[in-house]
């Protein structure tokens, strides 16, 4: 049995690569992930990713961020500690503007950044986990789950065909534990 | 990727022959990966000593108190609060490009987004220790925020501009921040993917874990566009709430409804001309001429140009509204700037905010590097003079004769003034050594669409038709600096 737990197509070029997502889903190949340097634009489509709901998540923290600031400075400067300045009105509504305009922006960033750390499983010293440490580089790889696929050859020669320059069969998921 | 491709009669943004993925990656890592040039420790030395300079004069400040500064009773405002605002300003560009130019889909943007929002953090800081040390009392500092506290109902007053400032300020470095930091990631990744030993360990900490899989990167775009959506309000907001501190009050030259616009195009100027000082001698030091091209330094010039005229247009408004508006006060506050004891100042600010940069109108002057530069400066010592000229005249000659004074800097004043540039430049130039100065994965997206060898591919490929590849080369002549006897070849 082999040991091969994922093939990798190492492309040089974006436009290869697509190609070659199209040769393996033409032969009912099915792709693990692909790993690249920037980010390609087109690929969501291909590979069926659905749409990121990060902006659903943005929205609701920056109306939460908005209405706690309002809420505070309503409780503390009409409720709690009202004060007469030359007998204006203390909900001075025009002023809460800056400070709760100021908040909404902060709770939308820092919740919907939050979110997407949360989502992608990115925070401080996490071990990488990389597949091919040039895919961060100058390639552009294409990972395919060995296990129970088509035979192996038969996706090497695929890769080759599409303009893959190298492929690699690991054994194990990562390369970047040592 | 394949579907994406730009009209052949738009400027490349990456220059040169041959380029490719690993390239890039080579020129912007080298700084980073290899020990430092003769040019950066000369720069890095006349920083620090510069920052040693500024941690003196603040300790000193500390230690004998806010009469060390020449604050008197009348001008209780002077070069710490010129300080502040000509830092918050210079924090601008950054933002700007990251947010709004990202927002228009100008991917001149890619190449200097990185500095820029670098910069953006640095001046912030800057602008933020000022703030501290003008309280006098800097660990009083708390008492800016709403916090609970054992005076019964005591709370910060939301009514006042001041408090609007803390938030203000305190958000725009918080989110320029998380946007620049998370921009950083893929980056970070690519060092700690290329590094061995304990540098890998540290770029694995601070790269949280990148791999870069399709997901990952849509989230990230989808993350950047909306924080782009939301810092192009803030840092509108930002400077507005600024000029708020001057314009909600009743002083003559500070009450004005031109300060919010006016402060923020001027924001935005001397952002962009800080933008211009640093990356000139950056590109060159750390030779970056194929991605900091002379499209990007003439497009930052043009928008040094434009936001200098709107800058002169609300210096005359300023002017026009106290004529205009009959108030004795407000037009005596205008003509103490002009001929008043301080009109050395006035004069220097109209001759450097609005006079010269008017010299970018000429297309050899823009493209002129070592003028562009100079004039880069000119315009950051112009701010600082406007700044100045608010600040000081309107407030040594207020309501009351009686108390009229004038404002003398301190050696102090001075030196924590130049000491804060000091520090700006250490943290800049730690910056480039330790982090990629140019955003590698977004200038890799442009190189297949954007690149001078892209093009040149369609021509040669024969996809441009003769009439269009003449126009392109024809546009290239009147525009651009790229060499024109490589396109003729193609």
């Amino acid at each position: 049995m082999s040991s091969t737990k994922y093939i990798l197509g190492v492309f040089d070029d974006p436009d290869e690569m697509m190609h070659g997502i199209d040769k393996l889903q033409k032969n009912s190949v099915p792709i693990y992930d692909v790993y690249t340097p920037m980010p390609i634009h087109g690929i969501e489509a291909k590979l069926n990713v659905k749409d990121s709901r990060l902006g659903y998540a943005a929205f609701m923290f920056g109306c939460l961020g908005g209405s706690i600031m309002f809420t505070m400075v309503y409780y503390m400067l009409v409720h709690d500690w009202p004060m007469n300045i030359g007998g204006k009105n203390a909900f001075a509504i025009p002023d809460f503007v800056p400070v709760t305009f100021e908040w909404t922006i902060l709770w939308t960033s820092f919740g919907m950044t939050f979110t997407f750390f949360f989502a992608t499983h990115l925070f401080p010293g996490r071990t990488p986990r990389v597949m091919d440490l040039r895919a961060t580089d100058d390639k552009f790889v294409i990972a395919i789950d060995a296990k129970g696929n088509i035979p192996h050859d038969d996706i090497t020669n695929l890769l080759k065909e599409a303009g893959a320059t190298e492929v690699k069969h690991n054994t194990r998921k990562y390369v970047s534990y040592e | 990727m394949a579907s994406h491709s730009e009209s052949i009669i738009r400027e490349p943004l990456i220059t040169g022959k041959d380029i490719t993925y690993a390239q890039i990656t080579n020129d912007v890592l080298r700084p980073v990966e290899n020990m430092p040039g003769k040019a950066w420790w000369i720069g890095f030395s006349v920083a620090s000593l510069g920052a040693m300079l500024w941690v003196f004069a603040i300790s000193w400040t500390f230690w004998f108190g806010l009469g060390e500064w020449g604050l008197n009773k009348t001008v209780g405002w002077a070069w710490d609060i010129t300080g502040f605002v000509w830092w918050v300003g210079i924090g601008h560009a950054g933002t700007l490009i990251s947010a709004v130019l990202l927002l228009f889909r100008q991917n001149w943007r890619n190449s200097i987004n990185r500095s820029a929002e670098a910069m953006t953090i640095f001046a912030v800081i800057c602008a933020a220790t000022y703030i501290a040390a003008h309280m006098g009392r800097p660990w009083m500092a708390v008492y800016s925020l709403p916090l609970p506290n054992q005076y019964g109902s005591l709370w910060v007053n939301w009514n006042s501009p001041l408090i609007w400032d803390v938030f203000a300020i305190s958000t725009y470095f918080s989110v320029s921040l998380v946007f620049w930091y998370t921009g950083l990631l893929p980056d970070i990744a690519t060092i700690r993917d290329r590094a061995e030993g304990i540098r890998r360990k540290i770029y694995s900490v601070l790269s949280f874990g990148w791999t870069g899989s399709v997901k990952t990167w849509q989230r990230f775009e989808t993350v950047s566009l909306i924080l782009a959506g939301v810092s192009t309000p803030l840092v509108l907001s930002v400077h507005t709430i600024v000029s708020m501190d001057f314009a909600t009050s009743l002083e003559p030259g500070w009450h004005t409804t031109i300060f919010p616009p006016y402060f923020v195009a001027g924001a935005i100027f001397s952002g962009f001309a800080m933008v211009q000082t640093l990356l000139l001698i950056a590109r060159k030091v750390l030779g970056l001429e194929n991605y900091i091209t002379m499209f990007h330094i003439e497009s930052m010039n043009k928008i040094i140009m434009l936001t200098g005229s709107i800058v002169g247009v609300a210096y005359l408004t300023e002017l026009f509204i106290a004529f205009y508006s009959q108030n004795e006060y407000e037009q005596y506050a205008f003509a103490n700037r002009i001929s008043g004891p301080y009109w050395w100042a006035y004069w220097s600010m109209m001759t450097c905010n609005v006079i010269t940069p008017q010299l970018f109108w000429f297309k050899k002057i823009r493209t002129n590097i070592p003028l562009s530069w100079v004039l880069s400066i000119v315009v950051n010592i112009g701010m600082w003079f406007e700044r100045f000229v608010i600040i000081v005249t309107s407030l040594h000659r207020d309501f009351i004769p009686s108390s009229w004074a004038m404002f003398y800097p301190t050696w102090v004043d001075v030196s924590v003034f130049i000491g804060s540039i000091g520090v700006f430049f250490t943290m800049f130039l730690l910056f480039i050594r330790v982090l990629p100065s140019v955003a590698m994965a977004e200038v890799k997206l442009l190189l297949k669409s954007s690149s001078e060898q892209a093009k040149k591919k369609l021509m040669a490929e024969g996809h441009v038709e003769p009439a269009e590849a003449e126009f392109y080369i024809a546009s290239l002549e009147k525009f651009d600096s790229v060499d024109q006897s490589e396109y003729l070849k193609a």
